[in-house]
């Protein structure tokens, strides 16, 4: 019992690094993309190629002055990056990274916890993540802030609804909601995706605004909003808080890849390889590259396509993406019924 | 261990509560709240209720209390602005208050105890069990309560509504 605590512990560790490590250079990675669709050569200078930019990056935030403003609520105000970043982190704990390694006889799942409730463990983590928007922008005492934090919850827990309705089709097919279950099931190629493109599109959008990502990326507006909800932060503060985008935009992907993508599964693979260890390694790498690709594709959307404006955005939500989930959640219930999945 | 969970839970649950109520700040009520309900979902994971843990984390803790936030700092409500109320009825407050207390009292003061607190089925509060028991023994009371959320929003929809002329 205890090797399992052990591995468990070790598991999360190793985890809780790659998702730094991957956020950390997704910081680098968004800068290349975006000097790549635009024609330019992006960081260079710290490093071969720039890839010491997120150190320097990470150095310049510790050294900045630390400014809380005088008449805001102190507590309050460090509270809300600490929310952004704990809430950031917590999701990946019921995402199976792979499939079982066996060590000495006994097999260790790559996977933290197996609750049998994963998919609503994400959506409540998620839905606690708005507070850490929304008490900052309070807590600053500053009237963009405040506005900045209205336009992100108000986006946020509209786009939350969507998911979820997105969610239930995929669950009602898969008929589990333990996230492990849902990956296993789309072994050999047999992807989600292929069932329900019209819930993946719907999911995607959503990521894309739970994120505050470009085109949704209302929060932060120069021109109306100064920096929205973080305008009065400072140093490491405000870099917690463009820190948690980058790790949310990771375990979207992740949350995507799993879901959609078949998580670790890889098509063909298993008739080449028969050691199961290095089987579900590779998995896991297989898992990673579909999870990188989201990343891109995020960072892809962000330097192509303008913003909304805010009206559009609630309108796509509540009157395009809502009517269009319900309907997919018909269509799939008919199509189950039809084909005798369910009597 | 789990008793140890329990009396911490409880214990956070009823002082947070207790400062939802004595907190100046509404906006600090909402977030004791918060801290309550968080609480009262670490109580149904004692009891095996994760559905309901998550549910009551996602709607009442995610959803109903944002929105609570959000008009409070629309109203933008401080301890300036607030009405102040007479020390009539804030005895009258206090009297009611203090016999709802005594009858509570007295009327749990005999009572039997119910108890071990935890369920005889371990699989009681998974979502297999419940779905099944919504889906079959009370199908009818089930279907009727959704028709009137169906009501309520439609009815919040047409209240919100500009009018037109």
């Amino acid at each position: 019992m205890s090797s399992a605590l052990i591995f468990t512990t070790i598991l999360i560790i190793v985890i809780f690094t790659i998702t730094l490590v991957i956020a950390m250079y997704s910081t680098y990675g968004e800068r290349k993309v975006a000097a790549f669709l635009q024609d330019r050569i992006g960081p260079n200078r710290a490093g071969p190629f720039g890839i010491l930019q997120p150190m320097a990056d990470g150095v310049k935030m510790f050294m900045k002055e630390e400014i809380i403003p005088d008449m805001s609520n102190k507590w309050l105000f460090i509270l809300g990056p600490c929310i952004a970043m704990t809430t950031a982190l917590m999701t990946s704990a019921v995402i199976p990274w792979g499939n079982s390694l066996s060590i000495g006889g006994e097999s260790y799942s790559l996977q933290v916890t197996d609750v049998n409730i994963g998919i609503l463990y994400i959506f409540g983590v998620v839905s606690i993540g708005v507070y850490g928007i929304m008490i900052g922008g309070w807590a600053s005492n500053n009237k963009y802030s405040l506005m900045g934090a209205l336009r992100a919850s108000s986006q946020m827990i509209s786009y939350e609804v969507a998911m979820g309705l997105a969610i239930i089709a995929l669950v009602m097919m898969t008929g589990t909601l333990s996230v492990k279950e849902i990956a296993a099931q789309q072994s050999g190629g047999n992807w989600n995706v292929i069932y329900q493109p019209l819930g993946f599109i719907i999911f995607l959008v959503c990521a894309f605004a739970e994120c505050n990502r470009t085109p949704f990326d209302l929060p932060e507006c120069e021109t109306e909003l100064v920096g929205g909800y973080h305008t009065e932060y400072s140093s490491m503060k405000l870099g917690f808080y463009l820190f948690a985008e980058y790790i949310n935009m990771f375990i979207s992907s992740a949350v995507i890849s799993t879901l959609y993508f078949g998580g670790y599964n890889m098509p063909f693979i298993a008739r080449f390889i028969s050691d199961p260890n290095l089987l579900t390694l590779l998995g896991t790498a297989f898992l990673f590259a579909k999870i990188l690709f989201f990343i891109f594709f995020f960072m892809w959307i962000r330097w192509t396509i303008p913003r909304f404006r805010y009206d559009q955005l609630m309108n796509l939500g509540w009157k395009g993406l809502i009517p269009l989930s319900i309907a997919n959640i018909f269509i799939t219930a008919l199509i189950m019924w039809l084909t005798g999945k369910v009597s | 261990m789990t008793l140890s969970i329990f009396y911490f839970l409880s214990f956070l649950a009823i002082l947070s509560a207790l400062m939802v109520v004595v907190s100046k700040n509404p906006i600090h009520s909402v977030l004791y709240l918060i801290i309550t309900f968080f609480a009262i979902a670490g109580h149904y994971v004692l009891l095996n209720a994760q559905f309901l843990a998550a549910v009551h984390v996602i709607v009442y803790a995610g959803a109903i209390m944002v929105l609570f936030l959000y008009v409070i700092m629309m109203l933008n409500l401080n301890a300036e602005v607030e009405p102040h109320k007479s020390v009539w009825l804030k005895s009258a407050a206090t009297v009611a208050g203090g016999t709802l207390m005594v009858v509570l009292v007295g009327a749990l003061r005999t009572s039997a105890s119910v108890g071990s607190p935890l369920p005889a089925d371990a699989n009681i509060g998974l979502i297999k069990t419940l779905g099944k028991t919504l889906y079959k023994d009370f199908m009818l009371p089930f279907e009727i309560s959704s028709i009137l959320f169906l009501a309520a929003m439609v009815g919040a929809v047409m209240l919100g509504k500009k009018e037109t002329k």
